[in-house]
């Protein structure tokens, strides 16, 4: 977590690929998440960020106005807000309303638990502002299971009560599970019935991800379905360029590739600024290793994304390992390295779901360290809307070598 | 060519909706109506882009900030790709202007 002197000048290709401009870095994010708080109402099951408690140390209402107040500075058009349930913090609909109006555009991610019907009204009259309705399951068995206990019903509460309020466009944003992989369809049929877009997006084994992602994460016939699924249906549905570690079952010459931005954004376009004001690589990579600074401590947002030492070796020209010689090195460039990361496995080589199947021979070769995560907001004391996959089988060994990939008994590697 | 030459005689502007943010390659635009995003991957159409409305015309834009003429049909081809998004649009003069308003 080093602040560097001054900024390391980089030489560029001149009008070369945009991907080679993006791994170089930009002035500014394009893609940034502002967790808010890390306080819930729900405690699911794969939590990328370990929420549940407010952290004590939370920025104040003036401090996120100076936060946005900078964005705006920077020309930073919209930001990600999420959390935690963000809009469970009281000031959430003022910094809603602060941001729009200083030109940075905000899309929201909640569960649902506030959205009603006065709520949605005020929705459905402002501009700029986009909401995402998290929903891991088309059925409530299969969302309940991992969101808790009346999840499902909170979350299409809140899509009706967009939909009434004449609210336009909301998104249905769903991780991609072992369990609702055989849903598409259905997740795609609730998206029209409320006049939603479908966003669909990758579970890594990220914040209390890692605890579940072996039990979760979908089989390799399941990530060629959805592969599959994505290429016929490709058009409607965002993904936030998630999965771009599966282009690699398109042509080698980069044919069939998924759209979007395939490449690595973390803390060369990508970047988290969390609820007590630090910032990260992205929002997938909450850990020590990719902490780039603080904006109270750091001289602010700015200064930290420009002249961070991490983001600076993250932007310089990187090795890849064993991906190298793969011949779809180009459609999938190695992978998610929270991915990587998270599963124990190196940064330079393939990603844990590589769909050459070089990741399961890497999960699978015994030496891996797992990190610990360290940034643990999860509420003390389970409550009732703890999901009961979780109660059955808390794991507490998270150090423990998990199991390969492809092992399929859901109570692997979890000690009863 | 023909469409090349065509744009060449226009009159051509940011659209107001739009904000450039200078990056190290260029530039970023973005469009605060359609929320599109476009990237500008060379200095020279950052300024051809910049110097539009203070140009009477396309052909004299590339003149001023000194595009080569070999160049013109591949800054013209970028030109129409930034009008189809919408981040610039014709120059809209004040009497078409006063023929608009009458009309509504
Ligand atoms: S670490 Fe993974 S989730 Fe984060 S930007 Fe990279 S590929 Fe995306
Ligand atoms: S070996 Fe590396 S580059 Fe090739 S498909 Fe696997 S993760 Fe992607």
């Amino acid at each position: 977590m080093t602040i560097l002197e001054s900024r390391p000048v980089v030489a560029r290709p001149e009008g070369g690929s945009l991907i080679e401009q993006f791994e170089l870095g930009l002035d500014a994010p394009i893609c940034l998440t502002w967790e808010l708080t890390y306080a819930c109402n729900l405690e699911c099951a794969h939590c990328l960020s370990s929420s549940g408690k407010r952290d004590p140390r939370e920025l104040s209402t003036e401090q996120c106005k100076a936060v946005i107040d900078e964005l705006q500075r920077m020309q930073v058009f919209y930001v990600n807000i999420g959390g935690g349930e963000p809009t469970i913090r009281p000031d959430f609909w003022e910094l809603l309303d602060y941001a729009v109006s200083h030109d940075v555009g905000v899309k929201f991610s909640t569960n649902g638990v506030r959205l009603n019907p006065e709520r949605a009204r005020f929705l459905a009259s402002t501009d700029y502002v986009d909401v995402q309705i998290s929903l891991d399951g088309a059925t409530p068995e299969v969302n309940d299971y991992v969101r808790g206990p009346g999840s499902y019903d909170t979350a299409i509460t809140a899509l009706k009560n967009l939909q009434d309020a004449g609210f336009k466009d909301a998104k249905i944003s769903v991780v991609c599970t072992r369990q609702n992989i055989g849903q598409l369809d259905e997740f795609k049929a609730i998206a029209d019935q409320y006049g939603a877009t479908l966003r669909l997006t990758r579970l890594r084994p990220s914040g209390r991800g890692a605890d579940v992602w072996d039990e979760l994460h979908p089989l390799p016939e399941q990530q060629r379905e959805l592969y599959d699924w994505l290429m016929a249906n490709g058009e409607k549905v965002l993904t936030g360029d998630s999965f771009f570690h599966l282009s690699a079952f398109g042509e080698a010459d980069g044919g069939g590739a998924l759209p979007g931005l395939n490449l690595c954004g973390a803390g060369r376009v990508v970047c988290l600024i969390d609820p007590i004001g630090d910032v990260y690589a992205c929002p997938f990579a909450i850990h020590d290793n990719f902490l780039a600074g603080n904006i109270l401590a750091d001289g602010g947002f700015e200064n930290v994304w420009q002249m961070s030492e991490l983001f600076n070796d993250l932007r310089a020209p990187q090795t890849s390992g064993a991906c190298t010689k793969c011949a779809f090195f180009d459609a999938c460039r190695g992978g998610c390295m929270a991915a990587k990361f998270f599963t124990g496995l190196p940064l330079d080589g393939p990603d844990p779901e590589c769909v050459q199947g070089y990741g399961e021979t890497a999960l699978a070769s015994g030496d891996r360290v797992l990190p610990a995560q360290g940034k643990d907001h999860s509420k003390a004391n389970p409550t009732r809307n703890q999901p009961v996959m979780l109660t059955l089988t808390r794991r507490e060994d998270v150090q423990a070598p998990p199991v390969s990939a492809c092992a399929e008994n859901p109570l692997a590697g979890f000690t009863l | 060519m023909s469409e090349t030459t065509a744009m060449l005689d226009e009159a051509w502007d940011l659209s107001p909706a739009v904000a450039l943010r200078p990056e190290p390659f260029g530039a970023m635009a973005y469009h605060f109506g359609n929320r599109k995003l476009t990237f500008l991957k060379r200095m020279p159409l950052v300024e051809v882009v910049r110097a539009l409305a203070d140009q009477p015309d396309v052909r004299s834009t590339l003149q001023t900030v000194g595009v080569p003429e070999a160049h013109w049909p591949g800054y013209v081809a970028a030109l129409q790709g930034l009008a189809a998004t919408d981040m610039i649009r014709p120059r809209v003069t004040s009497q078409a202007n006063t023929v608009q308003k009458g009309v509504a």
